[in-house]
Protein backbone atom coordinates (compact mmCIF):
# COMPACT_ATOMS: atom_id res chain seq x y z
CA UNK A 1 0.00 0.00 0.00
CA UNK A 2 2.77 2.03 1.24
CA UNK A 3 4.87 2.20 -2.24
CA UNK A 4 1.59 2.33 -4.34
CA UNK A 5 0.80 5.82 -2.78
CA UNK A 6 4.22 7.13 -3.41
CA UNK A 7 4.13 6.09 -6.88
CA UNK A 8 0.37 7.41 -7.52
CA UNK A 9 0.63 10.56 -5.60
CA UNK A 10 2.04 13.94 -7.72
CA UNK A 11 5.65 14.61 -7.48
CA UNK A 12 5.91 16.94 -4.73
CA UNK A 13 8.04 19.85 -4.50
CA UNK A 14 10.14 19.29 -1.47
CA UNK A 15 13.13 16.84 -1.49
CA UNK A 16 12.93 13.66 -3.12
CA UNK A 17 13.66 11.24 -0.22
CA UNK A 18 15.39 8.07 0.35
CA UNK A 19 16.49 7.51 -3.35
CA UNK A 20 12.81 7.63 -4.59
CA UNK A 21 13.14 7.22 -8.33
CA UNK A 22 12.38 10.13 -10.57
CA UNK A 23 8.57 10.37 -11.99
CA UNK A 24 8.14 8.06 -15.34
CA UNK A 25 6.11 7.71 -18.03
CA UNK A 26 5.08 4.48 -16.80
CA UNK A 27 3.58 5.80 -13.86
CA UNK A 28 1.52 7.26 -15.26
CA UNK A 29 0.13 4.64 -17.36
CA UNK A 30 -0.17 2.70 -13.99
CA UNK A 31 -2.10 5.43 -12.32
CA UNK A 32 -4.23 5.33 -14.91
CA UNK A 33 -4.87 1.40 -15.10
CA UNK A 34 -5.00 1.00 -11.07
CA UNK A 35 -7.96 3.99 -11.72
CA UNK A 36 -9.57 2.18 -14.15
CA UNK A 37 -9.01 -1.53 -12.03
CA UNK A 38 -10.30 0.35 -9.41
CA UNK A 39 -13.96 1.67 -11.49
CA UNK A 40 -14.46 -1.53 -12.91
CA UNK A 41 -14.22 -3.74 -9.37
CA UNK A 42 -16.39 -1.03 -7.99
CA UNK A 43 -18.99 -1.44 -10.25
CA UNK A 44 -18.81 -5.50 -10.03
CA UNK A 45 -19.51 -5.01 -6.56
CA UNK A 46 -22.44 -2.79 -7.17
CA UNK A 47 -23.95 -5.09 -9.78
CA UNK A 48 -22.99 -8.53 -7.67
CA UNK A 49 -25.01 -5.95 -5.22
CA UNK A 50 -27.65 -5.56 -7.38
CA UNK A 51 -28.56 -9.61 -7.78
CA UNK A 52 -28.69 -9.94 -4.21
CA UNK A 53 -30.88 -7.35 -3.75
CA UNK A 54 -33.19 -8.54 -6.71
CA UNK A 55 -33.26 -12.48 -5.63
CA UNK A 56 -33.10 -11.93 -2.25
CA UNK A 57 -33.93 -8.19 -0.33
CA UNK A 58 -37.29 -8.18 -2.81
CA UNK A 59 -38.03 -11.40 -1.31
CA UNK A 60 -37.59 -10.32 2.16
CA UNK A 61 -39.97 -7.33 1.28
CA UNK A 62 -42.57 -9.04 0.00
CA UNK A 63 -42.79 -11.80 2.35
CA UNK A 64 -43.48 -9.04 5.16
CA UNK A 65 -45.66 -7.53 3.08
CA UNK A 66 -47.75 -10.81 2.25
CA UNK A 67 -47.68 -11.66 5.68
CA UNK A 68 -49.39 -7.98 6.84
CA UNK A 69 -51.77 -8.09 3.73
CA UNK A 70 -53.11 -12.26 4.81
CA UNK A 71 -53.18 -10.86 8.38
CA UNK A 72 -55.52 -8.14 7.14
CA UNK A 73 -57.54 -10.29 4.88
CA UNK A 74 -58.40 -12.78 7.94
CA UNK A 75 -58.99 -9.81 10.12
CA UNK A 76 -62.02 -8.63 7.48
CA UNK A 77 -62.79 -12.04 6.58
CA UNK A 78 -63.29 -13.31 10.23
CA UNK A 79 -65.53 -9.84 10.96
CA UNK A 80 -68.73 -9.44 10.09
CA UNK A 81 -69.57 -5.92 10.80
CA UNK A 82 -66.97 -4.87 7.89
CA UNK A 83 -68.36 -5.43 4.62
CA UNK A 84 -65.87 -7.92 3.34
CA UNK A 85 -64.20 -6.90 -0.57
CA UNK A 86 -64.30 -10.00 -2.85
CA UNK A 87 -67.94 -9.35 -2.39
CA UNK A 88 -71.02 -11.85 -3.29
CA UNK A 89 -70.21 -15.37 -3.09
CA UNK A 90 -70.89 -16.23 -7.34
CA UNK A 91 -69.99 -12.72 -8.38
CA UNK A 92 -71.42 -10.16 -9.16
CA UNK A 93 -70.48 -6.02 -9.85
CA UNK A 94 -67.64 -5.80 -6.40
CA UNK A 95 -65.63 -2.61 -6.22
CA UNK A 96 -62.36 -3.25 -4.83
CA UNK A 97 -60.27 0.00 -4.32
CA UNK A 98 -56.54 -0.25 -5.98
CA UNK A 99 -54.06 -1.83 -3.97
CA UNK A 100 -56.64 -3.50 -1.06
CA UNK A 101 -56.25 -7.32 -0.65
CA UNK A 102 -59.04 -9.18 -1.77
CA UNK A 103 -58.49 -13.03 -2.29
CA UNK A 104 -55.51 -15.90 -1.64
CA UNK A 105 -54.44 -17.87 -4.47
CA UNK A 106 -53.85 -21.29 -3.99
CA UNK A 107 -51.76 -23.30 -5.98
CA UNK A 108 -50.67 -27.12 -5.40
CA UNK A 109 -48.04 -27.64 -8.30
CA UNK A 110 -46.28 -24.42 -7.38
CA UNK A 111 -45.43 -26.36 -3.68
CA UNK A 112 -46.78 -27.81 -0.97
CA UNK A 113 -49.47 -25.30 0.61
CA UNK A 114 -48.57 -22.17 -1.67
CA UNK A 115 -50.12 -19.75 -1.38
CA UNK A 116 -50.52 -15.65 -1.87
CA UNK A 117 -52.88 -12.86 -1.17
CA UNK A 118 -53.81 -11.18 -4.45
CA UNK A 119 -54.02 -7.26 -4.67
CA UNK A 120 -56.27 -5.06 -6.72
CA UNK A 121 -54.01 -3.51 -9.79
CA UNK A 122 -51.57 -4.31 -11.79
CA UNK A 123 -49.31 -1.53 -11.07
CA UNK A 124 -45.63 -1.79 -10.27
CA UNK A 125 -46.49 -0.85 -6.58
CA UNK A 126 -49.17 -3.40 -6.78
CA UNK A 127 -47.27 -6.29 -8.23
CA UNK A 128 -44.02 -5.57 -5.34
CA UNK A 129 -46.75 -6.94 -2.51
CA UNK A 130 -48.07 -9.70 -4.50
CA UNK A 131 -49.55 -11.19 -7.63
CA UNK A 132 -52.40 -8.58 -8.73
CA UNK A 133 -55.60 -8.68 -10.38
CA UNK A 134 -56.38 -6.90 -13.52
CA UNK A 135 -58.67 -3.86 -12.68
CA UNK A 136 -61.88 -4.34 -14.52
CA UNK A 137 -61.17 -7.92 -15.15
CA UNK A 138 -63.88 -10.91 -13.98
CA UNK A 139 -63.67 -11.88 -10.02
CA UNK A 140 -63.31 -15.05 -8.77
CA UNK A 141 -66.50 -17.43 -9.60
CA UNK A 142 -68.01 -14.97 -11.49
CA UNK A 143 -68.27 -15.17 -15.55
CA UNK A 144 -65.74 -13.82 -17.68
CA UNK A 145 -62.09 -14.03 -17.07
CA UNK A 146 -60.61 -13.47 -13.76
CA UNK A 147 -56.92 -12.20 -14.68
CA UNK A 148 -54.07 -11.81 -12.43
CA UNK A 149 -50.54 -10.97 -13.01
CA UNK A 150 -47.68 -12.00 -10.87
CA UNK A 151 -43.77 -11.55 -11.00
CA UNK A 152 -41.35 -14.60 -11.80
CA UNK A 153 -38.01 -12.97 -10.71
CA UNK A 154 -37.72 -11.23 -7.59
CA UNK A 155 -40.64 -9.72 -4.96
CA UNK A 156 -41.29 -13.26 -3.84
CA UNK A 157 -41.09 -15.12 -7.24
CA UNK A 158 -44.59 -15.83 -6.97
CA UNK A 159 -44.97 -17.17 -10.48
CA UNK A 160 -41.18 -18.28 -11.08
CA UNK A 161 -42.77 -22.25 -11.64
CA UNK A 162 -45.34 -21.69 -13.76
CA UNK A 163 -43.94 -23.38 -16.69
CA UNK A 164 -44.41 -26.25 -14.68
CA UNK A 165 -48.26 -25.61 -14.50
CA UNK A 166 -49.95 -29.30 -16.27
CA UNK A 167 -53.53 -29.66 -17.87
CA UNK A 168 -56.18 -30.63 -14.83
CA UNK A 169 -54.10 -28.71 -12.41
CA UNK A 170 -56.38 -27.00 -9.56
CA UNK A 171 -55.69 -23.13 -9.02
CA UNK A 172 -57.72 -22.21 -5.95
CA UNK A 173 -58.86 -19.09 -5.20
CA UNK A 174 -60.51 -18.12 -1.73
CA UNK A 175 -62.47 -15.17 -0.66
CA UNK A 176 -64.28 -14.05 1.81
CA UNK A 177 -66.97 -16.65 1.53
CA UNK A 178 -66.02 -19.21 -0.66
CA UNK A 179 -63.55 -21.13 -2.52
CA UNK A 180 -63.23 -21.37 -5.93
CA UNK A 181 -61.44 -24.21 -8.12
CA UNK A 182 -60.42 -23.70 -11.27
CA UNK A 183 -58.55 -26.02 -13.24
CA UNK A 184 -55.75 -25.48 -16.25
CA UNK A 185 -57.63 -26.09 -19.47
CA UNK A 186 -56.00 -29.15 -22.16
CA UNK A 187 -55.99 -32.88 -21.69
CA UNK A 188 -54.80 -34.28 -18.36
CA UNK A 189 -54.34 -37.72 -19.79
CA UNK A 190 -51.83 -36.91 -22.87
CA UNK A 191 -50.03 -33.34 -20.74
CA UNK A 192 -51.82 -31.74 -24.03
CA UNK A 193 -52.63 -27.85 -23.42
CA UNK A 194 -54.86 -27.70 -26.83
CA UNK A 195 -58.53 -27.76 -25.47
CA UNK A 196 -61.71 -28.55 -26.85
CA UNK A 197 -63.12 -24.94 -25.68
CA UNK A 198 -60.40 -23.58 -28.26
CA UNK A 199 -58.56 -21.72 -25.19
CA UNK A 200 -55.20 -23.28 -24.22
CA UNK A 201 -54.54 -24.49 -21.00
CA UNK A 202 -51.03 -22.68 -21.38
CA UNK A 203 -49.10 -20.35 -24.15
CA UNK A 204 -46.37 -17.92 -24.81
CA UNK A 205 -47.42 -14.83 -26.33
CA UNK A 206 -46.19 -11.60 -26.79
CA UNK A 207 -46.46 -8.57 -24.26
CA UNK A 208 -49.07 -6.86 -26.51
CA UNK A 209 -51.22 -9.89 -26.67
CA UNK A 210 -54.23 -8.06 -24.39
CA UNK A 211 -57.02 -10.46 -25.62
CA UNK A 212 -55.64 -13.32 -23.39
CA UNK A 213 -57.38 -11.45 -20.65
CA UNK A 214 -60.31 -10.80 -22.60
CA UNK A 215 -63.94 -12.34 -21.16
CA UNK A 216 -63.53 -15.17 -23.01
CA UNK A 217 -59.08 -15.64 -23.26
CA UNK A 218 -58.11 -14.91 -26.83
CA UNK A 219 -61.79 -13.91 -28.20
CA UNK A 220 -62.23 -10.93 -30.03
CA UNK A 221 -63.06 -7.37 -27.94
CA UNK A 222 -66.64 -6.93 -27.32
CA UNK A 223 -67.07 -10.70 -27.12
CA UNK A 224 -69.52 -11.83 -24.18
CA UNK A 225 -68.01 -14.23 -21.54
CA UNK A 226 -68.43 -17.96 -22.47
CA UNK A 227 -67.72 -19.55 -19.24
CA UNK A 228 -66.11 -18.61 -15.70
CA UNK A 229 -62.27 -18.97 -16.77
CA UNK A 230 -58.97 -17.61 -14.80
CA UNK A 231 -55.87 -16.48 -16.40
CA UNK A 232 -52.28 -16.01 -14.95
CA UNK A 233 -49.52 -13.92 -16.59
CA UNK A 234 -46.19 -13.40 -16.09
CA UNK A 235 -43.02 -12.65 -18.37
CA UNK A 236 -41.23 -15.23 -20.49
CA UNK A 237 -38.51 -16.40 -20.23
CA UNK A 238 -37.24 -16.02 -16.74
CA UNK A 239 -34.84 -13.00 -16.39
CA UNK A 240 -36.97 -11.72 -19.80
CA UNK A 241 -39.45 -9.48 -20.51
CA UNK A 242 -39.35 -10.34 -23.89
CA UNK A 243 -42.43 -12.51 -24.16
CA UNK A 244 -45.55 -13.29 -21.26
CA UNK A 245 -46.50 -16.59 -20.01
CA UNK A 246 -49.85 -17.53 -20.06
CA UNK A 247 -51.82 -19.64 -18.27
CA UNK A 248 -55.77 -20.54 -18.81
CA UNK A 249 -57.93 -22.38 -16.51
CA UNK A 250 -61.99 -22.87 -16.09
CA UNK A 251 -64.10 -22.57 -13.25
CA UNK A 252 -64.86 -26.45 -12.01
CA UNK A 253 -65.97 -25.63 -8.71
CA UNK A 254 -67.93 -23.68 -6.02
CA UNK A 255 -67.66 -23.56 -2.72
CA UNK A 256 -69.34 -21.61 0.61
CA UNK A 257 -67.03 -21.56 3.43
CA UNK A 258 -70.30 -23.35 5.39
CA UNK A 259 -70.09 -25.67 2.76
CA UNK A 260 -66.20 -26.64 3.11
CA UNK A 261 -64.96 -25.32 6.51
CA UNK A 262 -61.61 -26.89 5.56
CA UNK A 263 -61.54 -25.95 1.99
CA UNK A 264 -61.88 -27.83 -1.01
CA UNK A 265 -61.00 -31.18 -2.05
CA UNK A 266 -58.53 -30.11 -5.04
CA UNK A 267 -56.34 -28.56 -1.64
CA UNK A 268 -57.23 -31.23 0.93
CA UNK A 269 -56.29 -34.27 -1.74
CA UNK A 270 -52.50 -33.25 -2.03
CA UNK B 1 -13.17 7.69 -9.05
CA UNK B 2 -9.54 7.19 -9.99
CA UNK B 3 -7.53 7.00 -6.42
CA UNK B 4 -10.85 6.65 -4.44
CA UNK B 5 -10.09 4.33 -1.64
CA UNK B 6 -6.40 5.15 -1.64
CA UNK B 7 -7.72 8.86 -0.62
CA UNK B 8 -10.39 7.70 1.80
CA UNK B 9 -7.95 5.73 3.70
CA UNK B 10 -5.52 8.46 3.98
CA UNK B 11 -7.89 10.78 5.29
CA UNK B 12 -9.35 8.29 8.32
CA UNK B 13 -8.17 9.17 11.67
CA UNK B 14 -6.45 6.63 13.66
CA UNK B 15 -4.47 3.34 13.26
CA UNK B 16 -4.64 0.70 10.91
CA UNK B 17 -7.39 -0.95 13.72
CA UNK B 18 -9.49 2.18 13.67
CA UNK B 19 -9.15 2.72 9.57
CA UNK B 20 -10.15 -0.79 8.98
CA UNK B 21 -13.60 -0.25 11.01
CA UNK B 22 -14.32 3.14 9.87
CA UNK B 23 -13.90 1.47 6.04
CA UNK B 24 -16.24 -1.46 7.06
CA UNK B 25 -18.77 0.96 8.05
CA UNK B 26 -18.09 3.37 5.15
CA UNK B 27 -19.20 0.10 2.83
CA UNK B 28 -22.22 -0.94 5.46
CA UNK B 29 -23.90 2.38 4.75
CA UNK B 30 -23.20 2.63 1.14
CA UNK B 31 -24.33 -0.72 0.65
CA UNK B 32 -27.70 -0.24 2.59
CA UNK B 33 -28.31 3.19 0.93
CA UNK B 34 -27.93 0.93 -2.86
CA UNK B 35 -30.22 -1.89 -1.60
CA UNK B 36 -32.65 0.23 0.07
CA UNK B 37 -32.87 3.72 -1.72
CA UNK B 38 -30.98 3.43 -4.97
CA UNK B 39 -32.28 -0.47 -6.57
CA UNK B 40 -36.03 0.48 -5.91
CA UNK B 41 -36.10 3.56 -7.46
CA UNK B 42 -34.07 1.66 -10.32
CA UNK B 43 -35.78 -1.54 -10.49
CA UNK B 44 -39.35 -0.48 -12.39
CA UNK B 45 -36.81 0.99 -15.13
CA UNK B 46 -35.35 -2.48 -15.74
CA UNK B 47 -37.18 -4.97 -18.30
CA UNK B 48 -37.41 -8.22 -15.92
CA UNK B 49 -40.12 -6.83 -13.66
CA UNK B 50 -42.49 -6.20 -16.78
CA UNK B 51 -45.15 -9.41 -16.09
CA UNK B 52 -48.21 -7.73 -17.28
CA UNK B 53 -49.75 -7.47 -20.64
CA UNK B 54 -50.33 -4.02 -22.08
CA UNK B 55 -53.73 -2.61 -21.15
Amino acid sequence: MGSAVQTGWPASSGPVRYGRPRRQRGDLARTVARGIGQTLVTAGLVVLLFVVYQLWVTDLLTAQRQGELSDELAEQWGDPTVAAPGGTFLGGPIDVAIGDPFAVLHVPRLGEDWSRVVVEGTGTQELEEGPGHYVDTAMPGEQGNLSIAGHRVGRGSPFLDLDQMRPGDPIVVETAEGWFTYRVLGDPATGEFADPSGIPGQHIVSPAEVAVIAPTPNAAPGTPPTGAYLTLTTCHPKYSAQQRLIIHAELADAQSRADAPDGPAALRAD
Amino acid sequence: MAHVYTWIWRHLPGGTASRALQSLLLALIVGALLLFVVFPWVEPMLPFTDVTVDQ
